[in-house]
Formats: structure tokens, sequence, C-alpha cells
């Protein structure tokens, strides 16, 4: 495998663009990492996007996003992997250039959730998990996770106040990140009163619904310029587990984030100790409490008592959702993964701004798509 | 927009059942727990014998004694309402019936969600400002629907105004001009034969109640070369307060300024007659020479705005029940239950 590097990222803020489609916002983001990159077009485009056919009636993504961000006639498809959408479309434009099938491309997760009705997405959301065996039985995407948080609190003798310094944290980080959906802070009491949506999962447990686009440009060694503030994806690895939660021998290991951590430690070279930082799948808390114990950042049943002490706020032991997270960032499912890598981008060049780790040199995001079923995982480097 | 000919408001009459929901009984039957407290206190639910046409009856027969015109110069009513009690055939004609202003007279119902009422407002000043007719009724009344449980079940009233148009000479409040702005937006809508309306959750703030009801208003402002400190009163659509506090701070009007007709925090909010029931509020206890800002809002979507400018004649006219007496006499009705079935929600075949 060729080296392989990120030259560009763009991003449109995440919120309710009411006026934008999937055409407008991934072409945006598109144009805005080429710009970011001084490049005019790409080899190749994958577009990571989720409820694009079940909510928006759009498929053939690569298709219609190449027209859109003018880069006909460039190979291009849709990438799908559930919540990890973006993640994947990123790994695979990644692959692509270490291959030597393609010497630059673009990858762009994009999401447009704002038009439909909740209940529409909730049925999307859905089709993340077992048709057959979970949501045909009427369990959503959200209910699944509250099993899951249920499970964590009964195993480990946690109370549901106990997960507040992780959305504490990621609206603290929103708050000075001018692509954030929620840039308010929150108090752990405002997370103890906030309404349940399944218990023991509250509002603020969990990430919004919201619309938006982010891309990376990866191009190989041969084709960097010295313009380029150029970070190398050191590793990106993905693996899969069971879809349905009753497949698994235990609940509370997410064993795709956990093996595609591995994965990408072992490609590195670099262990859990070597990351400054973490883009983590926080779209439930307890989603974000399994992603950091299968990425080796807390032993299993572990990382409340480390939150509790700070270890994932700016200046701790890991940092973690530096720019405000999939929780205050916002989730726009298929795009979450690509806006990981384009905030760790920023954060390996030193250009985060306020939302800068000092001194960052190493970033590790995964993005995890059906509730631990599928996950990608990258080790960036500056 | 303006007529040919100066049009004003010769009377004007509100109604609200006397009946009254708390919001926290509709959530007490929904166990809605850790919910931020519900925008209205209590809402205005129709006993068993009040309806749309039952409604506009009570506030057409105050505007028209308060307007003192001769029922043979009436010649046009429209109703403006969402929640007609037949799905075909007219409130119109029956209120005209009862009103005695039948057989020749103009008569419809207007169908445009929340901004009905004052769609009939438009109707009527065109109508008599092109000298069609001597006098038109618009009315805006509703029962308002909303699906048990739902969040607009906690703030869906009932309750309208009436306003009688005529020749300025004659009028209490005379019309300076008026604008509309309509867009398709499906914000809010009932398919036939659904027996409850949907919306799109936040989809009906920003791109819909607050796009049609600022740009209705910014252009009304440039219509009449006003800005909002011109005025003396504002009267907004209330879906709820706070959409009413954001939408009048955008366009630069005071909380002293909006205070009068934002009956919403009282009574919930009476759709189509909601926006006519602030205006006559605010008739209520207007000066002359005190100009009213007024802009509706129906999803769908669109707004109208209207300037008004009060007559000297407002005193004289400011006969029998007012908003206030209405938003006072009030009784609660016995719990979700009663409720339920006072507005026809429990199905019994």
């Amino acid at each position: 495998m060729r080296d392989v590097f990120i030259i560009g990222a763009g991003q449109t803020p995440v919120g309710e663009h009411w006026g934008l489609g999937l055409r407008e916002l991934g072409a945006a983001a598109i144009r805005a990492a080429l710009d970011d990159a001084g490049i005019e077009t790409v080899d190749a485009l994958f577009a990571g996007n989720m409820l694009g056919g079940a909510v928006n009636g759009q498929e053939n993504l690569g298709a219609l996003l190449a027209d859109a961000a003018g880069l006909l006639p460039a190979e291009a498809c849709k990438v799908e992997a559930a919540c990890a959408s973006g993640g994947a479309a990123v790994r695979l434009a990644a692959q692509s250039v270490g291959a030597g099938i393609h010497d630059v491309a673009v990858a762009v997760g994009v999401e447009k959730m704002t038009d439909a009705v909740s209940e529409q997405i909730t049925v999307g959301l859905a089709t993340a998990s077992d048709g057959d065996y979970e949501a045909s039985h009427g369990l959503s995407f959200i209910a699944l996770s509250a099993l899951l948080m249920r499970r964590y609190m009964h195993e480990t003798g946690a109370a549901r106040e106990d997960f507040a310094p992780f959305a504490v944290n990621a609206h603290r980080n929103a708050a000075s990140n001018r692509n954030a959906m929620f840039r308010e802070p929150i108090s752990g009491e405002d997370f103890a009163r906030s309404p349940q949506v399944a218990a023991p999962i509250g509002v603020l447990d969990a990430a919004p619904v919201c619309d938006g686009a982010a891309a990376v440009v990866v191009c190989a060694r041969e084709a960097l310029l010295p313009a380029h503030r150029a970070v190398r994806i050191a590793a990106a690895a993905a693996a899969t587990d069971t879809i349905g939660l009753a497949g698994r021998a235990d609940l509370l290991t997410l064993g795709a984030a956990r093996r595609s951590a591995e994965k990408a430690f072992r490609a590195s070279g670099f262990s859990p100790r070597d990351c400054d930082l973490f883009e983590a799948h926080d779209a439930f808390t307890i989603i974000t409490a399994l992603s950091l114990e299968a990425c080796g950042f807390a032993p299993r049943g572990e990382a409340l008592k480390r939150a509790a002490h700070g270890c994932f706020a700016r200046g701790g032991c890991i940092p973690l959702s530096s720019c405000g997270g999939l929780k205050a960032r916002g989730h726009p499912v298929g795009a979450s993964g690509a806006y990981q890598v384009v905030e760790a981008t920023a954060q390996l060049r030193g250009e985060a701004g306020p939302n800068q780790v000092a001194g960052a040199r190493v970033a590790l995001t995964q993005s995890i798509g059906g509730h631990g079923s599928i996950a990608v995982t990258h080790v960036l480097e500056a | 927009m303006r007529a040919s000919r100066e049009v004003g408001i010769a009377g004007y009459g509100a109604y609200v059942p006397r009946l009254r929901v708390r919001t926290a009984d509709i959530a007490a039957a929904w166990k809605v727990r850790g919910a931020a407290a519900p925008a209205v206190a209590e809402k205005s639910v129709p006993a068993a014998d009040e309806d749309v046409v039952t409604m506009a009856i009570e506030a057409a027969r105050t505007a028209l004694d308060r307007a003192g015109t001769g029922l043979q110069a009436i010649g046009a009513i429209w109703v403006g309402t969402e929640s007609k009690p037949y799905a075909v055939k007219p409130s119109a004609t029956i209120v005209a019936e009862a009103l005695g202003i039948t057989p020749h007279v103009v008569a419809a119902d207007m169908e445009f969600a929340c901004k009905a009422g004052s769609e009939a407002m438009q109707a009527a000043v065109a109508f008599v400002g092109s000298n069609m007719v001597e006098a038109a009724l618009a009315i805006g009344m509703d029962t308002a629907q909303s699906k048990p449980g739902d969040a607009l079940e906690y703030t869906a009233g009932c309750g309208g105004a009436a306003y009688l148009f005529a020749a300025a000479a004659d009028s209490l409040a005379v019309v300076e001009a008026s604008v509309s702005h309509v867009t398709d937006t499906p914000d809010f809508f009932r398919r036939e034969a659904a027996h409850y309306p949907e919306h799109g959750g936040r989809f009906t703030g920003e791109p819909s109640y607050f796009r049609h009801t600022l740009a209705a208003s910014r252009r009304l402002l440039a219509e009449v070369g006003s800005e909002a400190k011109d005025f003396a009163h504002a009267v907004f659509h209330q879906p709820v307060p706070k959409f009413v506090e954001k939408a009048a701070a955008e366009l630069g009007f005071t909380r002293r300024q909006i205070r009068t007709g934002l009956v919403a925090p009282r009574m919930g909010n009476a759709y189509a007659g909601s926006s006519l029931l602030g205006l006559a509020a605010v008739l209520d206890v207007a000066r002359p020479g005190d100009r009213i800002f007024f802009c509706s809002y129906g999803s769908g979507a669109g707004s109208d705005a209207f300037s008004f400018r009060v007559t000297e004649r407002i005193e004289e006219r400011r006969r029998g029940p007012s908003v206030v007496d209405y938003l006072e006499r009030r009784r609660l009705v016995d719990g979700y239950g009663h409720y339920l079935k006072l507005r026809g929600k429990i199905r019994r075949s």
C-alpha cells in the first residue's frame, strides 16, 4: 500500500438547512475540500450517505454529487454503512489511492434529515438494525441503545447522571465551533433534567437530527505539493459484528469497534497511549462509553469513572469530541464519519482555533453503524 | 395593496367559549415526564352546543351591533376557518341566515389554515373598496384541531372575531394598506378523510411561520413607509407566545407593543381566529390616532399584513363584551376525559 495523505478538508455548518438538499450540501462540502487542496478535480468520488433512499427518495448519489460538484466524468458511487457511512467513504477513498487505483480521490459524507417528519426518520434509522429480528418487532434505533445503556448501568452500577460528562464536554466544545449545531454549554443539572426519550436515554444523551456534509480530498505521496498542509492517514480499518444485539456473547463489548481499532493500531504502529485526541461516535452517551472501552481508552466498565475525573475533557488524558462531536456539533448520520476526519485534520494541522488540542500529532476517529455492527476507525498523523 | 376607495372597520366582535382545559391535565394523561412547561397554562374548549357557526354568529352580532349598519347594506360574508362543522356545505350561509342578511349576499367559507380569517378580511376590503358592496363581513373562527397527545394539543384553542368593513368615513379604524405573502410550504396539513392534522415539527418554525410573517411584515412596513416604532400596537398570529415575541423582536416591536394583542397565553391558539382575536383585544383599548400593525400566518403557507389607523369613532362603538370579558369568563372542564368528549375525540362508532 502507498502512503495516503489528506490534502483538503471542507464542511458545511451542521444544522437545519431548510433551503438545501443532498445535492447542495454535498457539492458545497466537496468544493470546499477541493478549494482547500487547491485542485479542480479528482479521479474518484465516494459519497457516504445512509438515508438518501429511505428518506429523501434519492439514490445514485455518486452521479448526483459528481455532477453537482463539477467532477464529471470521474468514477463515483454511494457508500452505505448505516451511521458509519461517512467513515466508510473516507476509508474507501484512502484504499483506492493506497492501492494505486487512483491518485486523487474525494470522500464526502452527506445527510439531509430535516425534510422528513420524525416518524420517517425513526423508521429510516431503524433500517440500520436487524430488519427481521429487531426493527420489524418495533425496536427503534434509540430503543436498542436504551437496552445497551440499561445493561451497562446494571453491570457497572452506574447511574444515568454518570453519563453527563460526555454531553457536557461535547456542548462545551461545540460552543466555540462555528460549524456546530448546538453552541450553548449545558450543565450536569440540565442533563439530569432532560426529558426521557426511551428510558434511560434522555434528550441530552442523544445526538440531534440535522443536515450537513463534510469532505476530504486524499492523494498519494506523488501528488503532494509544497503548499499542501498534508495529514497522513496512518491507518484506516473496518470490521463488523452481528447485526442484531441478540447474537452477541457480550452486549457491552462492541466487537466491530474493538477489532477495527485493533487493526488500525496494528497497521499504524501507534497505541491508544500515542493518541492526542479521539473523535468518538457519541450518538448516544452509552455508545461513547462503549467506544472508549473498545478502543482501549478505558478498561471494560471503567469509561464513566474516567469521565468523572475529567480524563476526556480538553486538557485531559485523551480529549474527546474536540469540536462538539455527534452530540453537539450534530449527527447528520451518514456525514458524521467524514466530519470526524475533517475535524481531526484541522487539529493535526493546528488550525482548530479555539478548539485546538495543544501539540496534537496523532488523532483517532471512529465511526460506528448499527449499534456496533459495523465500525470504521482511522488513525491520522500530522 | 390599496383599495380604490378608502375602507375601514365599522364594527367588530369577538367570541371565546367559556370552558377551559388545563394543559397540565393533558400532560398528565399522556404521562409526559420532564418536558418543559407547556407554552400556555390553559386553552379554551367549545361546549356541547358551540361550534364555528354558533361562535361566528355571536361574534358577528356584536360586530353588527357596534357598527349600527343596516343589514341590507351587508353584501358579502366570508367565514375563515379550518374546523367547519360540515366538510361540504358552507358555514357562511348558516351565519348569514342567522344574521338576517340573506339572500342578496355573497357568501362562502375561506380555507387557508390559520390565515383563513385574514383572507376574509382581504376579500372584504376589496369588495367594499371597489364599491361592489356597501359593507362586508369577515370572520375568522376556529375550534382548533389537533391530534391527541401531539404537541399541538397543548395549544390548540377555540375562538375568533368578526369584522364589518365599510367605507372609511363610517369606520372606527381605517385600513391604510395590506399585503399578502404566500409560498407552497407544507408545514401543517390534513389530508382528505384524515381525522387529525399533521405537521412538520420544527419545520413549522423558521422556514414557515417566521419566513412568511417577517416577509409580509417587512413588505407592509415598506408599503406604508413606516417603522415599528410608528405603531401603538402590533398583533401577530399566535401559535405559541414565544413565536410572537421572537418575530416582534426581529421587526423591532417592543414587548409593550405586542402585550395587548397577545391573547394566546390565556386561551391557546385559535388558529384562523387567533390574530383576529388579538386585533379585537387591541381595538378594545386603542385610542383615536393609534396605528395598529397586524400580521397573520397560515400554514401552507402565507401571511396577510394590515396597517390600521384608529379614528375618533372608536369610543362610541365600544359596546358589548370585550375580549378580556370573554377571557375572564371561564370555567374548567372536568379533566382530560371531559375535554375529549367535548372535542369529539372519543370514537363511539
